[in-house]
């Protein structure tokens, strides 16, 4: 069966959800790629996400994966343009006219307005992602620490997901 | 796209990096290095590459776009790719940008991918995914308390904040749903006094 189209649906539809940050979308994503399209579970969805914390560059590469496990190499690339298209083609849009609304007093009522709700949807984001992988008092221990580590020190987040995992193959595998 | 020698200077700000003629080759290769790179969050490598050592933009502008980028769907990395590179070189620029700081990452994932599917199911790869993704969590929230500090003004953005948690975690309401609806309350809340709105339309 040809999932092509759906992943191009999909992913185009997920890319506009993208209001803050990758997070905002996964609620969402979880919806689709899990409990309508059974592409994959919603363990492997949460890891494919955490893993693509540790690759270089935007941090939902993670998509290319779920396309290519969908429809090979074709369903990669399709999956990749279809989820950075249509915000690309809006932020080129909004480059050409945002200079032109400077003095629009609207402007800077959306630009406030919306802060607060996209951060609510990246709170959001991280709560259905800590309902499957914050499941005791391990992986619980390892998200404050985290979060402690990063309020505290200048670190780079990328590092500590690297600790993350030995900690998860020391501490988890008895599981 | 248009010749930026010929094109009229439209703030000082642009003279000075318009002098710069960027080939698209070097916004490609630059956008292609910062995507190669930028471990744990591409903004400051992002401010590294293009303002301390390029000198495209100047830090005015570069907070500038980044609050636009934040703003609209679209992740900061790619969104700021667009944005930058359409300062550059417009159109094209845009597109070397973007495909530049897309493509170390993709090809990454791709590879993973194909491994997860592999060895995905041995023991000690999934004691090590659950490890990650619980660290994944933590650097989320960090994200949440790090952006609540910078961009919410007013102590009643926090219950903006918290309907859309429960909209969307509580009441099961659709992403879009939330946004709009949640999104169009906040905005009018956050709208322009009458003073403002009465001088800008004067």
């Amino acid at each position: 069966m040809n999932q092509i189209p759906a992943l191009i649906r999909v992913f185009a539809y997920l890319s506009l959800l993208t209001v803050g940050g990758g997070m905002a979308a996964f609620p969402e994503m979880k919806i689709l790629t899990v409990d309508v399209h059974h592409w994959l579970s919603f363990p492997k969805l949460i890891h494919l996400y955490s893993v693509g914390q540790m690759a270089p560059g935007p941090n939902m590469m993670m998509i290319v994966a779920i396309g290519q496990w969908v429809g090979g190499f074709a369903g990669a690339i399709v999956t990749l343009i279809a989820f950075f298209a249509p915000t690309a083609l809006l932020a080129f849009l909004v480059a050409r006219f945002w200079k032109r609304l400077e003095r629009w007093p609207w402007r800077k009522s959306i630009q406030e307005g919306l802060a607060p709700v996209s951060i609510g949807l990246l709170l959001a984001g991280c709560f259905t992602m800590a309902k499957g992988s914050v499941t005791g008092l391990e992986t619980g221990a390892i998200a404050v620490c985290v979060l402690l580590m990063l309020l505290q020190y200048k670190i780079n987040p990328a590092i500590l997901v690297v600790a993350g995992a030995v900690i998860g193959i020391f501490t988890l595998s008895a599981q | 796209m248009s010749d930026s020698a010929v094109t009229p200077p439209r703030s000082p700000a642009e003279s000075r990096s318009a002098s710069v003629d960027t080939s698209i080759l070097a916004i490609f290769l630059e956008f292609l290095i910062i995507g190669a790179t930028s471990f744990g969050g591409v903004v400051p490598y992002l401010r590294a590459a293009l303002v301390t050592r390029r000198q495209w933009i100047d830090d005015k502008e570069f907070i500038e776009m980044l609050s636009i980028s934040q703003s609209l769907p679209g992740l900061n990395a790619t969104n700021m790719a667009v944005l930058v590179g359409e300062k550059l070189r417009g159109l094209m620029g845009s597109i070397a940008a973007i495909i530049g700081i897309c493509l170390p990452g993709a090809v990454v994932m791709y590879v993973v991918g194909v491994f997860y599917r592999l060895h995905g199911d041995h023991e000690w790869a999934t004691a090590a995914l659950k490890g990650v993704a619980a660290a994944a969590v933590g650097l989320v929230l960090y994200t949440v308390v790090s952006l609540s500090k910078k961009a919410l003004s007013r102590k009643f953005d926090f219950v903006f904040m918290a309907a859309t948690v429960l909209a969307v975690n509580r009441l099961h309401w659709s992403v879009p749903r939330a946004l709009i609806v949640v999104g169009l309350v906040s905005v009018l809340f956050h709208g322009p006094r009458v003073g403002e709105k009465a001088r800008a339309w004067r």
